[in-house]
């Protein structure tokens, strides 16, 4: 993993679908531009969540990293 | 002397708990319901009412009336719950001291979290805002109709699509439809939070002409403009706006410092015990459970509370765990339901909508009073369904 300063970690792993991307979701709300979200899923649903609504809302995915059992998501506030 | 539980708020939750310890301990128990109204609302029925279909009535009972004779009711307002020294301290003074808590205090709802919904939206998460709603739905000459939802979670995920259904077949009856176009506004991208519940509602959505706008969080509304605004940057035109508020757990969880960040209560999902407290549970809407907030879920959830804590003070091993059980029914219009029954491990299969499922829905709401405050339902086995019918 590349090295980016994180500004919050969620940790939604065993939470079932839509809590990760709602979690994310509720991070942006309270969020300044700029800030770096971690999120670490094991629900499927959120490899195709989160990459679309990224990228409706106008949001930066910096990278998708399998890790064992789950993965993480790393989003940049953009707006 | 008999064991004290104090069971906060008289929903269906805490109702239920106070009523099946009542039956099974007589004696050996002392069962105190704090409620800061004394009133007891049927909240799936605010959607009926919305749509003239019911009336406020029939929706709402005083809570003596559903506790059974042995269970005091104490219509105060729980403040400070202290759970080292096993008290709950009143808003008029006065505390009471508990041996087994139950929190089942529900939801708040939060409508200044939204710039604008408070002036620009209606609602039917209230009983009052499912009147006002009514009021402006008997006025209505044709026009936008956008529904949406301005946080998650929310009690009963399915009512929004729910009112949309409902909503588009009042237009039709009428005669308004062709002059109207119904919105609803997701904040996923799909119908609702059950992905094999979308796909079954979101073909019939199209056939009836809702239009599904995805990914659409609620950020503010603009009620001179009639215009609201999604954290994704998109913004809706409308002439009758109908949200969703923001919900929150109950002041006295976050004030006594139990709650997470949205005022849910941290509880464990089999024994429902609240954190590392063996004599605290909470239900319904109050926890921070990964499943529906609804009457649905406190139902199954009361009987394994009211076990755990009757094995506590018989000194018997607590046999039952809750496994996530839910069901709720969903309108679909025309006459129609489905249905959804799942729990931690299993998602819902809901079958095709039919007439069989609206009559089970609408003989469970009239049913409602006599038989789910009062646990006339059989006792079951975990995991088996009370609610069915």
């Amino acid at each position: 993993m590349k090295t980016t300063l994180i500004t919050t970690t969620i940790d939604a792993r065993g939470m079932p679908c839509p809590g990760p991307l709602m979690s994310l979701i509720g991070a942006i709300r309270q969020g300044q531009i700029g800030d770096v979200i971690d999120v670490l899923s094991s629900d499927e649903g959120s490899k195709t969540d989160i990459p679309a609504w990224v990228a409706k809302a106008g949001h930066e995915l910096l990278e998708t990293v399998p890790e064992d059992g789950y993965a993480r998501f790393v989003v940049r506030k953009a707006r | 002397m008999p064991a004290r539980v104090v069971v906060l708020g008289g929903g269906v939750g805490g109702t239920l708990v106070a009523n099946l310890l009542d039956k099974r301990l007589g004696r050996d128990v002392s069962v105190t319901v704090v409620d800061p109204t004394g009133m007891h609302d049927y909240q799936p029925g605010y959607l009926y009412l919305a749509l003239g279909e019911a009336s406020g009535h029939w929706l709402s009972r005083d809570e003596r009336t559903l506790l059974r004779g042995d269970v005091e009711l104490a219509i105060e307002e729980a403040v400070r719950i202290h759970p080292d020294a096993h008290t709950v301290q009143l808003a008029r003074g006065g505390s009471l001291e508990w041996d087994y808590l139950v929190i089942a205090t529900g939801a708040r709802l939060v409508y200044d979290e939204i710039p604008g919904l408070a002036e620009g939206a209606y609602g039917f998460y209230s009983l009052a805002d499912a009147e006002r709603l009514r009021g402006a739905l008997r006025t209505f000459t044709g026009g936008k109709i956008v529904i949406g939802i301005a946080g998650i979670p929310y009690k009963c995920p399915p009512a929004p699509v729910e009112f949309a259904m409902l909503l588009e077949e009042h237009l039709r009856k009428e005669g308004l439809r062709e002059r109207s176009e119904v919105v609803l506004a997701s904040p996923l991208n799909r119908a609702f939070t059950i992905e094999s519940a979308s796909k079954l509602i979101q073909p019939i959505m199209q056939e009836r002409g809702i239009r599904l706008e995805t990914f659409f969080n609620v950020e503010s509304v603009d009620p001179s403009a009639g215009t609201v605004s999604s954290l994704e940057g998109d913004k809706l035109e409308y002439d009758l706006l109908v949200l969703v508020p923001p919900h929150r757990g109950q002041r006295v969880v976050s004030d006594s410092s139990l709650g997470d960040a949205g005022g849910w209560l941290p509880t464990s999902r089999t024994t429902l015990n609240v954190r590392e407290y063996e004599t605290i549970f909470a239900l319904g809407d109050a926890t921070d459970l990964p499943i529906s907030k609804s009457g649905s879920t406190a139902h199954f959830e009361a009987p394994v509370i009211a076990s755990r804590i009757a094995s506590k003070i018989r000194g018997t091993a607590p046999a039952q765990n809750y496994g996530g059980r839910v069901m709720c029914f969903l309108e679909t219009g025309n006459g129609k339901a489905t249905v959804l029954r799942f729990d931690y491990e299993h998602p819902p299969v809901p079958p095709q909508p039919n007439r069989g499922w609206h009559m089970a829905k609408w003989i469970f709401n009239r049913a409602y009073w006599e038989i789910v405050p009062q646990g006339r339902l059989p006792d079951r086995a975990p995991g088996t369904m009370p609610m069915e019918v």
